[in-house]
């Protein structure tokens, strides 16, 4: 059995899964409920100044579901905790005592001035908590406020509220970045250079969920109003994967520890976090549609994942997939692929077909010899992998790798030597 | 209708067969008919929509005799879009509703439906159009509306599901529309012969008057051959279309007794019941035949209340016209089948009270007699054995095969102004869904006839 124990800036918690700062880490009610459930740790709900913000009596939240009504992607425009400050922290320390061998880490969110963090930080690190995270993410309400994302999209604000965390601490500072920014690299520079000890991410991203198709006013709304909220959940992980990446692959970078978040649900979300570049993963939106019972998954997953893989710790699975990532530049040209339909495996229902002559290279036969069959027709495939994204069998439509001959579409040789944009004769700004 | 069950005296002698009424209670009777598959509740139908994969020039579709774009009504299903979904079906099939609910789902679309490949079990287009088409029929929503009046004028003799969707069609592309039925309601075997526990709530007058309401189509009460010839018909109209289905019952070939009766007229009665535990139900059942009429009345028979049902085949399974799902229907409905088995003679004094079978076997397809044979007790014998063209009106004028009318692909007969469709041509599978495919095309070439 693989050994997940973990330890994430000298936390240690019993296996990678943290549930991030939200809902259910709102009270000891439900942290405690969470540790009897497995969970490796917890990120106490974003505290803030006394007296409490207050959050809308009607709806908070929305979803996108299939039909079966499986959530998709989530929304919501809950506030930090609506709790006055002393309550929490009584909880916490409560929490923190109970359970010694839990991470307990507790976001914060404070205005932009360096009094307020020198008052509260230290009241707070005395609950015992393992470490801070600094939520610079939420994208609505609070960023009105000057808070959350808006100190988040600006990199100099994030580097002055991490220099100011980390000298009113004494306990590691996280800084959770919001997605809501064109490029992470200045914030998780800034934040590395504000002397932040690792980085969070993702929190949410701003959206609107839909209209209500018979008032034709925003859904959901409040008396008739709605305002933009934050998008989380299975959707948005391609959203975080790309983010995480980024920060891991960058050489300025690379060195931080980083806390990956954004839509883990099963082990296998967990898996892609981990392999490129996060230490550990958090979830909130699998939790709050679940309840906190899939954690039996997700570790049990990872174990046996890991086993398979014949690795004995997360450690050895962190980010072993982040040399896998480079620039489309890179890319190398004389790669030749073509999809390959297994015959025994087709269900026939021609999606492939229709797929690629509406919309794609014209590649996919739709009858052979007066009969209804689907066939690859080299000539025409670019190796673009939309048949293989639509087929509803799973593994019946194969990308396999041409190795010698030519390229019947090009009539160019295949090679195994490489070649890339950075030297293609039609890039202008080719290297010789 | 007259009583199927002539006095069979009172006596209580041992002879006397048992006949009777009331043998189950009127709610017992009232559960036994109830829809032999409910509707799909909004979550099911949502769940079931989902499964579908919008195939490319769809399998089902191909399979289905009208040519519904089912991926197409299915995909509208899924987007809450159920007028739409409606219309797509409605508008190759007027009969929609009907069909959801009778056609033989497992031998047309879904045994086409690439989920069979992948996971046995596929689509249920069945239960999905009647999803998307029931709200049409409750609200009476009109969805077709009359074209421009052409003038022209079109007589349909029948007034089944072959002459109203000839009829319906007609109207829509402008054409004004007499129908002459025979029988006192609209719908033909809709109304009269398909099994009870398939149409429940009147849904085939339901369904008539829908069709009807598009306007432009008169109505009339008459008997082709009786009350009118079709050579009068075509001195009037500007064209005739026949959808007279098959208005007599094929012979068993053996000298009849009382209490043998022809299923269809029973099944008549049973539909037009208004209290079916009145209806007399034997306690011995025996049905000849092997189609769907001999899974009706069999499944009907014990419904009511019939204490043993066996259905005898001449042939084996394969050959049986019912399909494996009505086959395996009439058997968890405690019916027994029986194959390679012929009838050579009715037992019995005043009334029925056995019937003699000879065991027959297949010679390279043809089937012999063995000369082994046993009786069967029976109280009643239904025959099943297929109905005829009550062709007296037609063989004069119209060229017949095999006692079918002939037809073109577009329904035409052999008279320039005359054309066909449903049970009553050659060539049909005598289901519904057919008949309706016939009687549109049909309209279509009428209608480039007529504008020419
Ligand atoms: C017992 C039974 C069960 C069946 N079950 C199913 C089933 O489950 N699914 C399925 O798809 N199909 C089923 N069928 C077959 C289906 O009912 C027929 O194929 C279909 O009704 C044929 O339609 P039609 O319009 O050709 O004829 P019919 O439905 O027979 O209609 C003929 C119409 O013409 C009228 N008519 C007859 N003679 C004259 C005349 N001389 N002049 C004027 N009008 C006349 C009649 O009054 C009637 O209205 C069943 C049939 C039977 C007998
Ligand atoms: C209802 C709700 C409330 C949230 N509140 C907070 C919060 O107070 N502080 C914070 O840092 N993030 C908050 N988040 C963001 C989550 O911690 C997390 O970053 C985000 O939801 C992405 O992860 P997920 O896809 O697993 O939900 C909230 C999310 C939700 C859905
Ligand atoms: S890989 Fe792309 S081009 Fe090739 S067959 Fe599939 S869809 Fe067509
Ligand atoms: S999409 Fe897949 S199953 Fe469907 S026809 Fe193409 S290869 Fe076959
Ligand atoms: S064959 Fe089945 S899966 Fe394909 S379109 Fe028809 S119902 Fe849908």
């Amino acid at each position: 059995m693989a050994d997940l124990t973990s330890e994430f800036l000298g936390i240690k918690s019993p296996n990678p899964f943290w549930l991030a700062s939200a809902p259910p880490t709102d009270k000891a009610y439900n942290v405690n409920r969470a540790f009897e459930a497995g969970w490796g740790g917890a990120v106490w709900k974003t505290l803030g100044e006394d007296p409490p913000i207050v959050n809308v009596s009607g709806p908070r939240y929305s979803a996108i579901h299939s039909n079966d009504r499986r959530v998709i992607g989530f929304n919501n425009i809950e506030l930090i905790t609506d709790r006055p400050l002393k309550t929490n922290l009584d909880e916490i320390r409560q929490v923190k005592r109970d359970w010694p061998d839990r991470a307990m880490v507790v976001s914060v969110m404070l205005p932009m001035n360096e009094q307020t963090w020198a008052k509260y930080l230290p009241m707070i690190e005395d609950t015992g908590a393992d470490a801070f995270e600094l939520n610079f993410g939420c994208p609505h309400g609070m960023s009105e406020r000057g808070m959350g994302s808006a100190v988040g999209q600006v990199p100099e604000y994030i580097q002055m509220a991490a220099e100011w965390a980390k000298s009113a601490a004494s306990i590691p500072v996280i800084v959770k970045l919001t997605p809501n920014v064109t490029n992470i690299l200045p914030p998780a520079k800034a934040a590395k250079d504000g002397g932040a000890d690792a980085v969070s991410l993702i929190n949410t991203i701003n959206s609107i969920m839909r209209v209500n198709y018979d008032t034709l006013t925003m859904y959901p709304s409040t008396d008739g109003m709605g305002t933009h909220g934050g998008y989380c959940g299975e959707a948005v992980k391609p959203i975080a994967l790309n983010m995480v990446a980024e920060i891991a692959r960058t050489r300025e970078t690379a060195d931080l520890p980083i806390s990956g978040i954004g839509g883990v649900t099963d082990w296998r979300d967990a898996v892609d976090f981990l392999a490129l570049g996060a230490s550990n993963v958090q979830v909130c939106t699998a939790a709050m549609v679940y309840g906190f019972k899939i954690i039996d998954d997700l570790v049990d997953g990872l174990s046996s994942f890991l086993d398979d893989k014949g690795m004995r710790s997360v450690n050895e699975l962190v980010g072993k997939a982040v040399p896998s990532v480079t620039d489309w530049q890179y890319l190398n040209l004389n790669y030749v692929e073509k999809a390959v339909i297994d015959q025994d495996l087709c269900i026939k229902c021609g999606r492939c077909h229709i797929v690629c002559e509406d919309t794609s290279h014209q590649a996919i036969t739709n009858t052979v010899n007066g009969e209804r069959r689907f066939e690859v027709i080299d000539e025409e495939c670019v190796g673009c992998n939309l048949c293989v994204s639509v087929c509803p069998v799973d593994g019946c439509i194969s990308m396999q790798q041409l190795t010698e001959g030519v390229d019947p579409r090009t009539g160019q040789p295949i090679t195994v030597e490489k070649a890339n944009w950075t030297t293609h004769p039609n890039n202008p700004m080719r290297k010789a | 209708m007259p009583n199927p069950f002539p006095s069979t005296g009172s006596s209580m002698s041992k002879n006397a067969p048992d006949i009777r009424t009331g043998r189950l209670t009127r709610q017992e009777i009232d559960a036994n008919f109830g829809d032999l598959h409910p509707p799909l509740k909004r979550p099911e139908a949502l769940i079931e929509a989902d499964r579908c994969y919008f195939c490319y020039d769809a399998p089902c579709t191909t399979a289905c005799p009208t040519g519904i774009d089912i991926p197409g009504f299915i995909q509208k299903i899924r987007s809450d879009n159920l007028r739409g979904s409606a219309t797509t079906i409605l508008e190759e099939n007027i009969m929609g509703g009907m069909c959801a609910r009778v056609c033989p789902t497992e031998v047309l679309c879904e045994e086409a439906c690439v989920r069979n490949t992948h996971e046995d079990k596929p689509v249920e287009i069945g239960l999905l159009q009647r999803y998307a088409t029931d709200p049409i029929f409750e609200a009476g929503t009109q969805l077709f509306e009359r074209g421009e009046a052409t003038g022209k004028r079109v007589a349909v003799a029948g007034g089944g599901p072959a002459g109203l969707a000839c009829a319906h069609r007609l109207s829509m592309l402008g054409h004004e529309v007499v129908v002459f039925n025979r029988d006192e309601k609209l719908g033909g075997l809709n109304e009269y012969g398909i099994a009870a526990y398939k149409t429940v709530n009147e849904f085939a007058q339901r369904e008539v008057d829908w069709i009807l309401a598009i306007g432009g189509i008169e109505v009339r009460s008459a008997t082709l051959g009786g009350d009118i010839t079709l050579a009068e018909l075509r001195d009037e109209y500007d064209a005739v279309f026949l959808g007279i289905g098959l208005g007599s019952v094929n012979d068993l070939g053996v000298e009849t007794l009382p209490g043998a009766l022809n299923a269809i007229d029973y099944i008549a009665e049973l539909r037009q019941a208004d209290d079916k535990s009145a209806l007399p139900v034997g306690g011995n059942v025996v049905v000849i035949g092997g189609g769907m009429t001999a899974i009706d009345i069999a499944v009907q028979s014990r419904r009511l209340g019939a204490k043993q049902v066996d259905i005898v085949y001449r042939r084996g399974p394969e050959q049986m016209g019912a399909s494996r799902f009505e086959q395996e229907l009439a058997q968890t409905n405690g019916v027994r089948i029986h194959h390679w088995a012929q009838p050579i003679g009715l037992l019995g004094d005043d009334h029925v009270s056995a019937v003699e079978f000879e065991r027959t076997r297949a010679d390279n397809g043809k089937l012999v007699m063995t000369g082994e044979r046993f009786t069967m007790d029976a109280d009643v014998v239904f025959k099943a054995i297929g109905q005829a063209l009550v062709d007296e009106p037609l063989t004069d004028e119209l060229q017949l095969e095999r006692g079918r009318i002939v037809v073109d692909a577009e329904q035409k007969t052999s008279l320039d102004d005359v054309w066909a469709g449903g049970d009553c041509v050659r060539g049909g599978d005598d289901l519904t869904v057919s008949a309706v495919q016939h009687g549109k095309v049909a309209a279509h070439a009428i209608d480039r006839h007529l504008r020419g």
